[in-house]
Order: structure tokens, then sequence, then C-alpha cells
């Protein structure tokens, strides 16, 4: 739980990469691939559920951050700006997979039949005791978020950033954020209670 | 101490907000040791963040970075500082292309002017209608591209909460004058189709211009809807690079080719 995140970690050298990269030392940029690829897959199949997006996720956010680097500021924070990029993305990759629900609205989870089907069958005990279902589950769940309470609940959980990081990757009020990452628990509650509660 | 609501809860669980206080936190465990109610609901609570962990991620290997690097790799060109002076971040520079832009149209102008105005070219000027033709090209070509840059970023643009589109919205401005230069020239030269492409995009860049410098998402999005509606960022893709194929011996040779005249348009 107390995870940093790459955020802070990796602060200092990365602007002194960007710093070099923008000076045009080529093996620089190299160092901020090989030092992010790793958690931007993480991030990228986070928010894709899907091992080849998000592969392809990695090479056009470091596509796009390299061709933006001058863009970078220099007193931001290296991670964060690329999880930005990232996170855009991501959701670029989802709306093209899913152009059909585009304009699904962000609080529609009260009538979002899915998310009600996926409730109510839920497994009975014995079949989740031993849970390689409970990850299928929990995927379900989450390709039930809307774009942002997805990435506020990934970057929140998962990343470990703090509710100010994560309203600035996303270009979100704090009240917002808040609010995403609240409505993302809840769905992701009324999604796997049934399932979790039995289990103990 | 009053009982955590579900929020609260999800705010001690992350160690956010009042929860940063040693205080609070200290405050909230007591509360949760002494009150079964609150104590059940976090349970509840956790286990579900707990199954939430339960996803498999794949993990990538060590070389991961080198893989992507070597996939990436050919897809860049130079040194990133030297791409960023060519690529995006140079054309988002307004000073930079302000002045080539405006001198490219000036160039442009003067020898369309020049055409439409006299019966022949000028024939002290060692330029051909067709390099001219390709002149004109290579403007329009860069300037399309500008403003394509213009619309991708603010298609990509995060959707929701204000959007801070400044330097888009400079951009765009700049790019509507010159826009108007190039659509009559192009009329003019009896180029219909880019001068009809011209119009549409003249039409989306004053929109972009007039918008505030800072978007709700709602603007962001009826923005968005209208860059999409009229299909204008696929057809600026398109005949720009439509233009940039006409363009290419004047890149390569500047002297008049005549036998390498591309064939005219047709729309
Ligand atoms: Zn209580």
């Amino acid at each position: 739980m107390d995870n940093p995140g790459l955020m802070n970690r990796m602060e200092g050298s990365d602007a002194a990469a960007v710093q070099r990269a923008l000076a045009g030392d080529r093996d620089a940029f190299r160092v901020l691939v090989d030092r992010h690829s790793r958690s931007l897959f993480r991030l990228a199949f986070r928010m894709t559920g899907n091992e080849h997006d998000a592969e392809e996720v990695v090479q056009e956010t470091f596509l796009r951050a390299y061709r933006r680097l001058s863009k970078f500021e220099s007193r931001a924070n290296f991670g964060t700006w690329l999880y930005r990029i990232g996170i855009n993305c991501s959701l670029d990759f989802r709306r093209s997979r899913m152009r059909h629900e585009e304009h699904r609205e962000p609080d529609d989870a009260e009538g979002n039949p899915a998310v009600q089907q996926l409730a109510s069958e839920a497994p009975a005990p014995d079949r989740v005791v031993f849970s390689g279902q409970v990850g299928a589950r929990v995927e379900q769940a989450m390709s039930e978020l809307s774009d942002v309470e997805r990435s506020a609940f990934v970057l929140r959980h998962f990343e470990g950033l703090s509710i100010e990081e994560i309203g600035k990757a996303l270009g979100l009020r704090v009240s917002a954020t808040k609010n995403s990452i609240f409505r993302a628990v809840q769905k992701l509650r009324r999604a796997l209670e049934p399932m979790v509660s039995t289990t103990r | 101490m009053n009982h955590l609501n579900e929020e609260q809860l999800i705010l001690y669980h992350y160690g956010e907000e009042a929860y940063r206080e040693a205080a609070e936190r200290r405050a909230a465990s007591e509360h949760l040791a002494a009150c079964d109610n609150c104590r059940a609901s976090y349970a509840a609570l956790q286990r579900v963040l707990a199954a939430v962990d339960a996803a498999p991620v794949p993990e990538r290997a060590e070389e991961y970075g080198s893989e992507v690097w070597a996939r990436l790799r050919p897809r860049l060109e130079g040194a990133p500082g030297k791409e960023s002076l060519r690529g995006w971040n140079w054309w988002l520079a307004p000073q930079r292309w302000a002045l080539a832009g405006a001198m490219a149209v000036l160039l442009i102008v003067a020898f369309f002017v020049g055409r439409v105005t006299r019966e022949e070219p000028p024939t002290s000027a060692a330029i051909s209608p067709q390099a001219r033709e390709r002149i004109l090209m290579v403007a329009v070509g860069e300037h399309l591209e500008r403003s394509q840059m213009v619309l991708v970023e603010l298609s990509n643009a995060p959707s929701n909460g204000k959007v801070d589109i400044s330097s888009e919205q400079h951009m765009a401005s700049e790019l509507v004058g010159e826009n108007r230069l190039y659509r009559q020239t192009a009329m003019n030269a009896g180029e219909a189709g880019v001068a009809s492409v011209l119009d549409e995009l003249e039409r989306v860049l004053v929109e972009v211009a007039n918008s505030p410098s800072e978007v709700s998402s709602k603007q962001m999005e009826s923005l968005r809807k209208r860059i999409e509606s009229q299909g204008i960022l696929f057809k600026v893709r398109v005949i720009g690079s439509e233009v940039r194929e006409r363009a290419k011996p004047a890149q390569q040779d500047a002297a008049p080719q005549p036998a390498a005249e591309p064939a005219k348009k047709s729309t």
C-alpha cells in the first residue's frame, strides 16, 4: 500500500535524462524507455485489459513522448507526464475498440445492465474458493467502469498516485478525481462483494 | 467520533486527505477498533479491494525495455532534441513558424498574383509554372500539417475537467490568417479541391481560435465532435499527403523539370 510509485523515485535522474535527450543525446531517451517500459506496460494493461493493446500503447506512448519532449517542463515529473500520455493512448485504444459505446454516460452505472448481470451472476461459493475466476470477474467489473473512473482508480489503487497527482494527470479537479474514485470503488463493490463475502 | 461513511473509509484506506494527518488516522483507527458497524464495512471494502488485486497482470521481463526500444528505434528520426525541432514542437512554436509561414505566404501570393494579373508568367523569373505549383504545394502541405497537429492535439485532449487549450488556440488564430491566403491563392490557381478543404478547415480553425483558452469538458466535447463530424481531420490528412506528393520534386530539386510535372488534380 505504501507504494511511492515510480513517480518520486526516479524524478531527479529522469529530469537529467530528458535534458540530455533534448540536447541531442540519442541514448538518453533509451534510458527513459528502459526505466519506464515495464511500469508503463502494467498501467497500459490495467487500462486496456488486453496484452496486445498494452504493448501498442507502450510504443505509441513513447513515440508521442519523444515527439513532444521539448513540451515537457523540466520542473514537472517525467513519470507523471509520461503516464498522462500513456493514459491518453490507452483511452484512444479503448475508444477505438468500443466505438459503439462511445457515448456512454459516465454516471450510468445504476442503469447499466452489464453491471447488474455481473452481480447476479456471481458464482456460488464453492466455485470461487480456488479462484482463477476472481481475476476474470475483476477484469469484467473493471471493464464496466467509465474511462475516467477506471483511469482514476488504476492510478490510485495500483500506481499509488495521490489524488492531486491523478487530477493533474487526468486534467480533473481534486473533487472530480475523488468522486471518480468513489464511483469506481462503489461499482467494484457492487460487482464483487457478493463473490468475496461468501469466500470468507 | 462519528461513524465513517463509505467515502471516508475509502480515503482512510488510501491514506488520503484528512487521513494523511497522524491524529486523524489515529482517531479513525480507534473508532474502527471500537465500532462493529464501521469495522464490518471497512472489512468488506478491504475484501473487495483485495479481490481487485487478484486480477492477474502479465509481468514483463527485465529486458522488456530493450525490446520496446528495438521496436521504437526505427520509428524515431534523429535525436529527440533534433526531432522536436523538426517535428511536433517545431510546428507548435509560434514564433518559428509564424516567420516561416508568413514568408512562404508572401512568396506564394507574389507568384500567384503575378500569374493571375498578367497574361504571361514573369519571364524574368527562372521559375516555371510547375515549379511554382510545387512551391505552393510545399507551403500548403506544411500549413496542413501544422493545422493537423492542432486538431489532433485537441481531439486527444483529456475529456474531463477544465482543459487549457491556450497554445492550440493561439496556433489556430495564427493559422486562420495563413489559411485565408492559401485558400484564395489556391482558388486563383484553379485548385478547387485544395481550396474547398481549406475552406472547411478555416471554419474549424476559427471556432478553435474563438474558444476560451480554458474549456470545460462539455465545450471540449463539442469542439471534438465538431472536428469529428466534418471528417475534417481525415480530409486534411488526405489532401495533405496528396499535396506533399505533388510537392516532392520541388523538395529534391527546385529547378524546373517540365518532364516531371505531376498530374493535375481531378477534383
Ligand atoms: Zn462507526
